[in-house]
């Protein structure tokens, strides 16, 4: 391994990370596709900023892009309010606007604008390491690393700082203002965390790409446990996974790395989707067949119990009568007679099933439980 | 009894319906006679809602079955109609009342084929009935609540059922429209059509139903007002929830 | 150039009408469709399923080496479809809501897609695939068999739209009552989903899968906007549709560096921002003018029956008052000399003397009939 290829994955490593922070609780407030709003719309910031300053590396340029970012938060947040139109209406009228004068600026001013369409999808992690960052003409690394770096930093402490606040208005924004939160406050702080990230991570994976970095990662985390602190913690460590296998995976195949990295975050979330220990696919799968068979368990000694001692027991607790009685299927009502015999809650005296103390015990308990509060 | 099943508009067996391991209806059996007005009753999260939509086929049961004039539901479809609660669709949508009502006939038409004139009279008939005539032509988000309801309550009846069900068709209506509502409830039932409503003012009970059926995740009761509507099977259909106005429960109690 | 010159290299041009007809077509059925996307809430639905196309579009290449219209579109609407069961999925089946499983599967198809380009572009014979005009799209490379193309796989789409109409209305209005009248809704959702998938991959290869969402839910948008009639508002977003894509193609082969896609985007875009504005009942201008109105109505209105009620107290209609009186009674009072003058000019009240005002036989009749509508509404 050579030394830019270590630089470009601490790169990717730390825009996985800066990524994930802010997509954590753009995740649990059902605003991801903001970030794909914002992504987009930063490109016009961009260029308009270059146009003034001339300068590619200015931070300005990140300044102006934020701006724009926040710009577009507040004209879908006006659109939705003046009723013309809903919500995802809205996101999906005003970036494409924003961003389809950026594409345009730039196709028209190519030969000025050190940007070209392919960089603004893709982004140019391959030739991160290319642009230094130095002082005094000492080399201090690449500048991406620097402003990534710096990025995450910012984003850490916002969480760790506002962790109460921003938690408080994910979770119950009612409550929040009620206790002197502004959950307006709140919300253009993480808007803007979301834009300086987008913008900072424009240039490593250009900007449909910082979606999936966003999202991607948090989906997964939130799949995984039900902790804020231990979701931000795992969404990072994901998103970082992601960034390295991704740039291997292009590595060995000689294709873009962004475009990797957004292919693997997608490929531990469907990991994560079929396998997750409570909430996988598998998981449920397993958990729904034992509660069919437990409730239908339950149905059925709750119907001895009920009918147990009276003058009709004969004919109720039969065998032969609980695929009428249970509306059950014949083969399915065997198997779950076969299944409570096994579980010792009850007996099997000819045609009649009798429930044993156990039996007894076990549909009291469920009595109890499935009745309605109160 | 030597009733046929026929005689009753629905029968429901041993009807549970489960969200995960926890029932939200539980062992329902419930019969209704033909051309009765019946009020479905309980508190929040009795299920009252779930027990609409399951024999509707809106949720799938985890056990029990359901029959319409003595056969399965799917045969029976034509001779059911529905008032979904008013909150479950969006008012601003680009519609007018007529469009709306005449979505009743859709399913007498079936796959394709359009509403004609025939269904056309129809719904301008039904609207008069509900005395919304005159804003046939109305875009339906300029409708009040009472209004909104009395448009689906329309789209109900060119469905020409036999039995309706009703969800919570009386819920934020003005008095006017509530009289309105239930004026054609009597008028329904004088024609021989039964009617189902999930209902959530004790209070009115008495006057507006003649059966009732209480229901709290089981079947509390179910019988004629006068029956089962006591003090006894309401608090144990609401627990200690709620306090009663004493006056309800000695107004209908029967005879011991 | 000139509108004339334009419009005249409409008719003769053939570059120029193909690129036309090619846009018209994807601008009226993504706009037909796209109403019942927007108005089903599912407008950024059509963003996913345009980026998910894109994988489609490569790996379709890919395998069969066919630069054919129709074996992309294949491909397009074969990714976009699985990208819009995947989002379903990931909402039935998890925690994840609805926007973050767009989000996500937009993003992370995308990125395939975006990999497999590159991959494209680096074999040898492949080179020049253009697939890259699958981004932003690129009007003057259509020709007349992916107009056909196109115009075939719309044409299909409509007439499925015409057919089950009511059905569609149906699902989007009341999905539930629907079930309950026996349709099998979750089947004709997924036609109509089919249909949206449909119109996004006519319009891949002009718009582009970056920016096509625009042209599903804009058109849409700006629609509802003008009419409160949902066939109404189909056929006028399949115009809006029309327009912007004509408008928009055509400026963009006609122009140099200038991308197909974003330049749609912008002229639809100005449709919207008209409608906005401008739509009566729902425009912004039109509420404000309105509010004017309705706000100096009333201000007339409260001085005509205060006017009233003073003459009826001192026992005399001739009695006149000063507007001081009335500016006590008033809730506006800063207004009240100006809504005098204006009641003036229309005659319903006459200055006896310097100061004091009283009301005409006219506006004596106006304040009553107002009283009475009042009593009316009460």
């Amino acid at each position: 391994m050579n030394n830019a290829q270590i630089e470009i994955q601490l790169i990717a490593v730390i825009v996985a990370a800066a990524c994930a922070i802010p997509g954590v609780f753009l995740v649990l407030r059902r605003m991801a596709l903001l970030s794909d709003a914002i992504s987009h719309a930063i490109l016009l910031g961009i260029v308009l900023a270059f146009f003034v300053v001339q300068d590619l590396t200015s931070p300005f340029l990140i300044i102006a892009a934020a701006a724009t970012g926040l710009l577009t938060v507040y004209l879908v947040e006006m659109l939705n309010r003046s009723k013309l139109v809903r919500e995802d209406a809205a996101i999906g009228l005003v970036f494409p606007v924003l961003f389809s004068i950026g594409v345009i600026l730039i196709s028209r001013f190519a030969g000025d604008v050190h940007l070209d369409i392919d960089a603004v999808l893709l982004g140019e992690l391959a030739f991160a390491p290319f642009s230094r960052f130095e002082i005094a003409g000492t080399d201090l690394g690449p500048r991406a690393l620097w402003l990534m770096g710096g990025i995450l930093i910012i984003n850490l402490t916002l969480i760790i700082v506002f962790f109460k606040e921003l938690k408080l208005v994910s979770f119950d924004p009612g409550l929040a203002s009620a206790l002197g939160v502004s959950p307006v406050a709140i919300h253009y702080l993480l808007m803007s965390q979301v834009s300086v990230t987008a913008v900072g991570a424009f240039d490593a994976v250009g900007s449909v790409l910082v979606v999936a970095l966003m999202i991607a990662p948090p989906a997964t985390a939130y799949l995984l446990t039900d902790s804020l602190p231990r979701m931000i913690v795992y969404s990072v460590l994901i998103g970082m996974a992601g960034a390295l296998s991704g740039y291997w995976v292009a590595h060995s195949l000689d294709v873009s790395i962004a475009g990797c990295m957004a292919g693997m975050s997608g490929v531990l979330f469907a990991v994560a989707f079929a396998l997750a220990p409570r909430r996988g696919l598998l998981a449920q799968a397993l958990r729904r067949r034992r509660q069919k068979w437990e409730f239908a368990i339950a149905m059925l000694v709750i119907h001895l119990f009920t009918h147990e001692d009276l003058p009709e027991a004969e004919s109720e607790c039969r065998v032969d009568h609980l695929t009428e009685h249970l509306a059950w299927s014949e083969s399915f009502a065997r198997q779950v007679v076969e299944r409570t015999v096994d579980s010792d809650s009850a007996v099997l005296e000819g045609p009649l099933l009798r429930l044993t103390d156990s039996g007894r015990a076990m549909a009291r308990e469920a009595i109890v439980s499935w009745a309605p509060q109160g | 009894m030597n009733q046929t099943a026929s005689d009753n508009a629905l029968e429901v067996r041993d009807l549970t319906v489960a969200y995960h391991e926890k029932p939200v209806l539980w062992d329902i059996d419930l019969t209704v006679p033909k051309g009765i007005l019946m009020a479905v009753v309980g508190p929040n999260g009795a299920g009252k809602t779930t027990l609409i939509k399951s024999v509707l086929g809106l949720l799938k049961p985890a056990a029990g079955q359901v029959s319409i004039f003595g056969r399965s539901y799917e045969t029976s479809r034509p001779l059911v109609g529905y008032v979904p609660q008013r909150g479950s669709v969006d008012w601003d949508f680009p519609t007018c009342v007529l469009d709306v009502v005449l979505m009743g006939r859709y399913g007498s038409l079936g796959w394709i084929k359009r509403p004609g004139k025939a269904d056309r009279d129809l719904a301008v008939q039904a609207l008069g009935k509900v005395g919304m005539d005159k804003l046939a032509s109305r875009q339906i988000s300029q409708l009040s609540g009472g209004q909104q309801q009395r448009v689906f309550l329309a789209r109900a009846l060119v469905q020409q059922a036999e039995l309706y069900f009703m969800d919570e068709p009386f819920q934020g209506v003005d008095a006017k429209t509530e009289r309105a509502i239930i004026d054609i409830l009597k008028e329904l039932r004088s024609s021989g059509k039964t009617v189902l409503v999930v209902h959530h003012d004790l209070q009115t009970v008495p006057e507006y139903f003649d059966w009732v059926t209480l229901l709290n995740v089981r079947c509390i009761a179910s019988g004629p007002v006068t029956d089962v509507f006591t003090e006894q099977n309401l608090r144990t259909a609401y627990g200690g929830r709620v306090a009663f106005k004493s006056q309800i429960a000695a107004g209908t109690e029967a005879e011991p | 150039m000139s509108l004339f010159e334009v419009l005249q290299s409409l008719i003769s041009d053939y570059t120029i009408r193909t690129v036309a007809l090619g846009s018209a077509t994807l601008g009226i059925v993504s706009g037909a469709l796209g109403a019942f996307a927007v108005l089903r809430r599912q407008s950024l639905l059509g963003d996913a399923i345009s980026h998910t196309a894109l994988p489609g579009v490569a790996l379709a290449f890919l395998l069969t080496g066919s630069r054919l219209p129709l074996t992309l579109m294949i491909g397009a609407g074969i990714a976009g479809w699985i990208g819009t069961l995947a989002v379903m999925a990931i909402v039935r089946r998890s925690r994840i809501k609805q926007d973050s499983a767009l989000g996500m599967v937009l993003a992370v198809f995308f990125g395939i897609g975006l990999v497999l380009m590159t991959y494209v572009q680096r074999t040898p014979d492949a080179g020049k695939a253009g697939l890259d005009k699958f981004l932003f799209g690129q009007a003057s490379t259509l020709m007349t068999r992916d107009v056909w193309t196109m115009g075939s796989i719309a044409g299909v789409a409509l007439i499925v739209l015409f057919l089950f109409w009511k059905e569609f209305k149906l699902l989007a209005f009341d999905q539930e009552f629907g079930t309950s009248m026996g349709f099998p809704m979750r089947i004709i959702d997924i036609l109509l989903t089919t249909l949206l998938v449909a119109a996004i991959i006519v319009g891949l290869q002009t718009v582009g899968v970056v920016l096509m969402s625009a042209m599903v839910v804009a058109p849409a948008a700006a629609a509802r906007q003008w009419t409160d009639r949902l066939g109404l508002m189909v056929v006028l977003s399949a115009l809006f549709g029309a327009l912007a894509g004509v408008s928009g193609a055509v400026l963009s082969s006609l122009t140099d560096r200038l991308p197909t896609g974003p330049t749609i985007v912008l002229c639809i875009s100005a449709v919207v921002l008209l409608s906005f504005l401008f739509a009566p009942n729902r425009g912004l201008v039109y509420n404000w003018l309105h509010g004017f109105r309705k706000r100096r109505n009333l201000a007339m209105d409260s001085v005509l029956l205060d006017l009233l009620e003073l003459a009826d107290q001192h026992g005399s209609r001739r009695h006149p008052h000063s507007p001081d009186a009335l500016r006590s009674m008033s809730g506006n009072p800063l207004a009240v000399d100006k809504t005098l003058a204006e009641l003036h000019q229309l005659g319903w009240v006459v200055r006896t003397e310097p100061g004091l005002w009283r009301l005409t036989a006219e506006g004596e009749l106006q304040a009553n009939r107002r009283l009475q509508e009042l009593e009316v509404t009460r």
